[in-house]
């Protein structure tokens, strides 16, 4: 019995299925993580994944492309992203209350819609999604090969992600006021940067790559849309952020490691059988979520603006 | 990009502070009227729609106000929580901590005539709110363990351990199937105060909660106490204020408001609990606080407002084909719109140059 516990980590299923569920975290977390490198906290997530999960998957539904599918919920999120940024940063409202209010906005917004749309649907209707596809010779690596190289172009573009990201944040102009405008704004501003342009887009561009995350959902990891099926994936990024203490390569780790235990539990349970009951399951991913943060508390050193508003001519 | 700064207004007339809401409300509701006409159909006539279908009859006007209890409760959650700054999102589960609460004890453990067993009821169905936020706010002090993420995330463990409870143990094998937990004994169930419809008791307790909460916060020290911490917890604590003891209170008062919504839901509007006991009145509720201005009194208004969105917009929906969604858009938007008052009312935007008097 417990053998069989321990051979689940040495199937390549198990492997591929912890990236596969690592997705949509990556997207959201990264997201999540330029916005907070910035001193913004974005709340918007969960809504802002659900939303671009639903017009991802309508675009392509309508008869667009996957990779135009993409582009639009990237679009639509960095126009939530934009509304955002209106409120807590030009206009220096709460960013909790801003947060609350986009999700709630843009995931009644995109319910909304798909009722609108496609008003009789019961049994949600299908897409043609992401199929995988082999790398050359590298996916015909024994064991390797169906655990990393045998998966559809929407999971490489989460891993290119992360490298773009950590590029972005540690090697650019751009990545450098992103990180003076969420430590110390006053001095970016004392180059001449015009803060809240620079938080504007990194909420802009963070709020694009969670709406992507969310388009993961329906366009890749399934084929088709339901309410709520974000499921709180957006609040398990922003506790990913902090155990991540704001790095990209961490978000990596970290959204993995969550990944592998959720795809774990996935396969105990099936062996457990009607021992446990399914709930429990369900809880972990919220369970160890909260876990994360207490072990990551104490080392935790947040943004030192974040949650501070930036108003010009201001001192400080 | 627009050259503008926000400059603080030195006087606010209280007639501005009056109508501000009201100025939001219209906005939100002008700007979900551009969906309405999305859907086809005539804004104005789908609002007449709602209002008929939220205060239309005898019957509308006692399910508006039926709807309106909970809200109440989790917008006096959310405003005594927001106001010393402690981000509570985690009424949805202190609700329903509420109604397990209620349906452990009121189906049959316990049994005491009904003016004592009605007290007794909400008296743990707040405790087992209170409690439920009691490790998070300790993690929050001690830890300093975010508690915007652990209330969120607390939301969805609790919900599936309704799940499971009325899925297993708690099961009312009288159901047929459906899972819901066993019937609240009579001697519990909150009377109805209008006679054949669904409007009980809960909707008084409720008024007499935000007036009690009124009073906790214009009058008495712990009040004055939980002002002080959310406009500066570090000067508070350098004022000799108890700073986490104070948000400790606010903490357990908070997560007992919300546990209080759910003993309304289960033990009056359903009489059993179920998975759908409660269509996010937990996240409503920081609507109807922000729409008030975390004021307690307000919240009465506000709660009895925007259950009139819900309860006119299925109305509505059955007969003009405006997804009931809508409510929720309007709901939203409400939230934003009040923001943007309440930074007008903070500032004035000032366009053009930069002015920096050094």
């Amino acid at each position: 019995m417990i053998f069989d516990f321990v051979e689940i980590l040495f199937t390549a299923g198990f492997w591929a299925a912890t990236i596969r569920i690592a997705c949509p975290l990556i997207f959201a977390t990264l997201g999540e993580l330029i916005c907070e490198r910035a001193g913004v906290l974005n709340l918007g997530i969960e809504g802002i994944m659900s939303v671009g999960a639903m017009v991802g998957w309508m675009a392509v539904y309508q008869g667009a492309d996957l990779y135009s599918g993409i582009l639009i919920a990237a679009f639509v999120g960095a126009m939530f992203g934009l509304l955002h940024a209106i409120f807590s940063v030009y206009l220096g409202a709460s960013q909790h209350v801003t947060g609350i209010g986009i999700t709630m906005l843009a995931s009644s917004l995109g319910f909304f819609s798909f009722k609108l749309i496609l008003p009789y649907s019961t049994t949600p209707p299908k897409i043609e999604p992401f199929q995988p596809i082999d790398i050359p010779f590298l996916s015909d690596i024994p064991f390797l090969g169906e655990a990393l190289f045998q998966h559809t172009p929407f999971t490489y573009l989460a891993i290119i992600s992360v490298v773009f990201i950590f590029w972005l944040i540690n090697s650019t102009p751009f990545g450098l006021s992103i990180k003076m405008a969420g430590e110390n704004p006053m001095a970016l501003e004392a180059q001449g940067i015009d803060v809240l342009l620079v938080r504007s887009m990194a909420v802009i561009l963070g709020s694009a790559l969670m709406a992507v995350g969310g388009a993961y959902l329906t366009m890749s990891a399934f084929d088709a849309f339901y309410f709520g099926m974000v499921n709180g994936r957006g609040w398990i990024a922003i506790a990913l952020v902090i155990f991540a203490t704001w790095k990209p390569e961490r978000a990596l780790l970290g959204a993995l490691l969550f990944a592998g235990l959720d795809a774990y539990q996935v396969r105990a349970q099936q062996l457990a059988g009607a021992v446990i009951p399914y709930q429990f399951f369900l809880m972990m991913p919220f369970l160890l979520s909260i876990v994360a943060m207490i072990i990551a508390a104490k080392k935790t050193r947040y943004p030192k603006a974040l949650l501070i508003p930036f108003r010009r001519g201001e001192r400080h | 990009m627009i050259d503008f700064r926000l400059e603080q207004r030195e006087h606010v007339s209280p007639w501005l502070v009056f109508f501000a809401p009201i100025g939001a409300v219209i906005f939100s509701l002008m700007i979900a009227s551009i969906l309405i006409i999305l859907a086809g159909v005539n804004p104005i006539e789908s609002y007449i729609k709602l209002f008929v279908g939220a205060f239309g009859s005898k019957n509308a006007i006692a399910e508006t106000l039926a709807r309106a209890t909970p809200l109440i409760l989790t917008g006096l959650a959310a405003a005594i929580a927001f106001r010393a700054k402690f981000w509570n999102i985690g009424a949805e589960g202190q609700l329903y901590a509420g109604a397990l609460a209620v349906t452990f004890f009121g189906t049959g453990l316990i049994q005491l005539p009904s003016f004592l067993m009605i007290p007794f009821l909400f008296l743990v169905g707040a405790l087992a709110g209170g409690l439920l936020l009691l490790p998070l706010v300790l993690l929050r002090n001690y830890y300093k363990v975010d508690e915007v993420v652990t209330t969120l995330l607390t939301n969805f463990i609790i919900i599936l351990l309704v799940g499971y409870l009325l899925e297993g143990p708690w099961k009312d094998p009288m159901s047929l199937g459906w899972p819901q937990g066993a019937s609240v004994i009579d001697e519990g169930v909150l009377p109805q105060i209008i006679p054949r419809t669904r409007l009980h008791l809960g909707f008084i307790i409720s008024i007499f909660t935000a007036l009690t909460i009124w009073l906790i916060l214009s009058r008495t020290i712990l009040g004055f106490k939980i002002k002080a911490v959310g406009i500066n917890p570090s000067a508070s604590h350098h004022a000799g204020i108890p700073v986490i003891k104070t948000i400790i209170i606010v903490a357990l008062l908070s997560g007992g408001m919300a546990g209080m919504a759910g003993v309304t839901e289960t033990a009056g509007l359903k009489g059993y609990l179920t998975l759908d006991l409660s269509p996010g009145f937990g996240y409503a509720g920081i609507a109807v606080a922000m729409l008030a201005g975390l004021n307690p009194i307000g919240i009465i208004f506000s709660g009895i407002f925007l259950a009139s969105i819900y309860v006119g917009a299925d109305a509505m929906s059955r007969a003009m084909n405006v997804p009931t969604y809508l409510a929720d858009v309007i709901v939203a938007l409400t939230v934003l719109s009040v923001l943007i008052s309440i930074i007008m009312l903070q500032f004035k935007i000032v366009f053009g140059g930069q002015k920096r008097d050094i």
